[in-house]
């Protein structure tokens, strides 16, 4: 058993150097190396790796892991993962904006001047408030679906997932009350205050990305810690055989839902990392195609495995965010054609989708237990019901 | 509640009891809310309900291509709404743009008709292909794969619509009259009509072939058990696929329909008809026909209250209003109104 310990710690410790020396190269390279170089270095790395895409790809890190745990851990398939990414967001604008302007709270907050109205609550408090939130959302959401076979849970979820973003976009008059803004969102988001010297605004992006990263980090930590733990080895059971799972004591109820509010945890944090992103909660921009974004992500990357599931993340928000754009531009460009390549995104997505699955079932870096259970090619229908 | 839970334990469940004294107080809150509306208006409410039951004839045919699906390979398949979509481009396609047809009149009852048969061709086809290459490679993987290929294909379905039709949606005249029947305070659309005069008869020849017919019994068979089944000498895949043609011909119907009674066509269209028509399934419990075409009359008839009448929410609540049915559903009957609880067996 100690030396079980001893090797997951040196293992822990090893990933924990590769990501701070990738994320500090990030740091300097965009905050020192692209502004000083000549011109069309900066222009390529701007184009094909922009600072703004590199959070967005953080956020979409956040988000996959935190449905890595759902889908990739526990087995159960969450169609609606946008729904905590909203909810997420919105703990944000109603926390740190002048938005609910009839209160006047601050709480270690950093209000805009002029803006000092509504609720302001610093951003790492926000953080644990808006996955907490989602979390209990995530309690509320999978208590009295869980007992059902795991494609009805599919469509609870996608359901929830349909039902906030409308409670968001018509939301700016419950019976008077504005709860969200409707399609205009709530904007400005207070800026993160950055160890005390500097505000971060809009244009931070770089120092954000600092902020970003560490949340990213203690999210892989929490996830491969989890993975390890008791409660990880039972999701692990769970996804394999419910029922043997539970003939041998795993608690199917509390274990599952565990899965749901870490999940929907992350899935905030995500929401609020997001918001301060782009300095605000946009109601519209929460639709089905990121839930199948993410799910995709994680399926592509390799369900359970961490790093498979931030390789996914990254290569898809890069594709999703500039690199079909990029690409595309430079096929017509140097073929001289006209072809419109962000249109194909469907086409991309769900060929993708559906080669994987028929191909390679357990993704790009599967895990080894992942694999097997894939490609069970005996087992009878009958028994999987 | 209050009883000692000793004593009645055997016989009442309080977790049970709960539910049952919850799902009694929602129902009692719906009835209520049903009675004060139609108290206010009876013609109105009539005309509501029957507009309604309209879009609930075609949720029930698209949603009978999820049940059967279901039935057979216990596959939710998620781009069946898609195939609905590519059936309105379909039949626009062959009444306007082939047949050139834009008005009533004979003429263009025949092209209704033509474009009633290729539609349904068109879609019975494609969902046979469908399965063919994707989701019978799968059939033994574990559920999760065939689930993710089935929204893969709803990708692919989604892009060839944007290509057929552009990104935004396009109008189409209809061929059928706009004309309306008075009852009483009560109005019938023509529309409505046509869709239960096409509606019906479909339904019927489905029942027909279902429970008389010999490929119908092989179905029944293999929704049962495939195993046995193929024991039997029954050819699990060919019924698999007729099971997959029937499911596809009723989303054409319905995408033909729906072109000429709503007049318009989108790429996206499929994927809200696809998600309500899938919880009218679930409504009616999933897997049985009857509960299908109940739960699809029932969903329509509750939009059709919720967005027409004076105290109903409005059409920008539509679709909350159909998924918290569909989350309330799962809670207090998770086997439909018409389906059997069955219980897990090793």
């Amino acid at each position: 058993m100690a030396r079980h310990t001893s090797i997951e710690s040196t293992s822990n410790r090893r990933w924990a150097i590769g990501f701070t020396a990738a994320a500090a190269f990030l740091f300097v390279l965009y905050h020192w190396i692209v502004p000083n170089s000549p011109q069309p270095v900066h222009d390529f790395v701007q184009g094909w790796f922009s600072n703004a895409n590199t959070n967005e790809m953080i956020v979409y890190i956040i988000m996959a892991l935190g449905l890595n745990v759902v889908v990739g851990y526990a087995g159960l398939l969450d169609l609606g993962f946008v729904a905590f990414w909203a909810i997420g967001g919105y703990v944000a604008g109603w926390l740190m904006s002048s938005f609910l302007g009839n209160f006047q709270i601050n709480i270690f907050g950093n209000p805009a001047p002029g803006l000092e109205m509504g609720i302001h609550i610093t951003f790492w408090w926000v953080l644990l408030l808006a996955g907490g939130f989602c979390a209990l959302w995530g309690i509320i959401i999978g208590a009295p679906t869980l007992r059902l076979k795991s494609d009805y849970l599919a469509l609870v979820t996608l359901g929830f997932g349909e039902i906030i973003p409308q409670v968001f976009v018509n939301g700016q008059d419950i019976n008077g009350f504005n709860l969200s803004n409707g399609t205009q969102g709530i904007t400005p988001i207070d800026p993160i205050k950055f160890f005390g010297f500097r505000d971060l605004g809009p244009f931070d992006l770089d120092y954000k990305f600092v902020i970003y990263s560490v949340i990213c980090a203690g999210m892989v930590m929490v996830s491969l810690r989890l993975r390890s733990g008791r409660l990880g080895r039972a999701w692990l059971a769970i996804r394999e055989d419910e029922l043997a799972a539970s003939m041998m004591g795993v608690p199917l109820m509390r274990t599952k839902l565990s899965a749901y509010a870490v999940g929907a945890f992350a899935g905030g944090l995500g929401g609020v990392v997001f918001a301060t992103h782009i300095n605000g909660v946009f109601a519209e921009r929460f639709n089905f195609s990121i839930s199948i974004i993410i799910l995709a992500m994680v399926v592509l990357g390799g369900m359970g495995n961490v790093w498979g599931v931030m390789v996914g993340a990254i290569v898809l928000s890069w594709i999703n965010g500039i690199g079909l754009q990029q690409l595309g531009n430079t096929i017509n460009t140097t073929f001289n054609t006209d072809i419109n390549f962000p249109s194909f995104n469907f086409l991309i997505f769900g060929s993708l989708l559906i080669l994987m699955m028929i191909f390679r079932r357990e993704g790009f870096i599967p895990e080894a237990r992942t694999r097997l259970v894939m490609h069970e090619h005996d087992r009878d229908n009958e028994e999987v019901q | 509640m209050t009883g000692a839970p000793g004593r009645s334990a055997p016989t009442i469940d309080p977790k049970d009891l709960t539910l049952k004294i919850s799902g009694a107080i929602i129902g009692l809150v719906i009835v209520l809310w049903l009675g004060k509306n139609f108290l206010y208006d009876p013609g109105q409410f009539l005309t509501v309900a029957i507009q309604g039951l309209k879009n609930g004839a075609l949720y029930a045919l698209i949603a009978l291509g999820y049940t059967m699906v279901y039935g057979i390979i216990q596959l939710i398949n998620f781009a069946h709404g898609d195939l609905f979509m590519l059936g309105t481009m379909m039949s626009a396609f062959v009444i306007t743009t082939v047949l050139g047809q834009s008005s009533p009149g004979p003429a263009g009852y025949a092209a209704f008709v033509v474009a009633l048969v290729v539609s349904m061709a068109f879609c019975g086809g494609l969902n046979v292909g469908i399965e063919r290459f994707a989701y019978r490679r799968l059939r033994r993987a574990p559920k999760l794969a065939p689930l993710i290929t089935a929204v893969g294909v709803s990708f692919v379905l989604q892009f060839i619509g944007l290509r057929w039709n552009g990104s935004g949606q396009k109008q189409w005249q209809s061929v059928i009259p706009d004309g309306q029947i008075n009852i009483g305070s009560v109005e019938i659309d023509v529309q409505t009509i046509i869709i239960f005069a096409v509606t019906i008869p479909l339904l019927l020849l489905l029942t027909w072939l279902v429970t008389r017919t010999k490929q119908g019994r092989a179905m029944r068979a293999t929704a049962q058990d495939q195993d046995a089944a193929r024991l039997m000498g029954i050819n699990v895949d060919r019924t698999i696929s007729f099971t997959f043609a029937l499911g596809g011909a009723l989303a054409g119907a319905a995408g033909l329909m729906y072109q000429q009674v709503v007049g318009t066509t989108a790429y996206n269209l499929g994927f809200q008809l696809g998600l309500i028509a899938f919880t009218s399934a679930v409504l009616g419990g999933i897997g049985n026909l009857t509960g299908a075409v109940l739960g699809g009359l029932l969903i329509g008839l509750i939009q059709g209250l919720n967005d027409g009448l004076v105290y109903g929410l409005g059409q920008q609540w539509s679709q909350s209003v159909v998924f918290t049915i569909l989350i309330l559903l799962m809670v207090f009957k998770p086997a439909g109104l018409l389906g059997k609880n069955v219980t897990e067996k090793v």
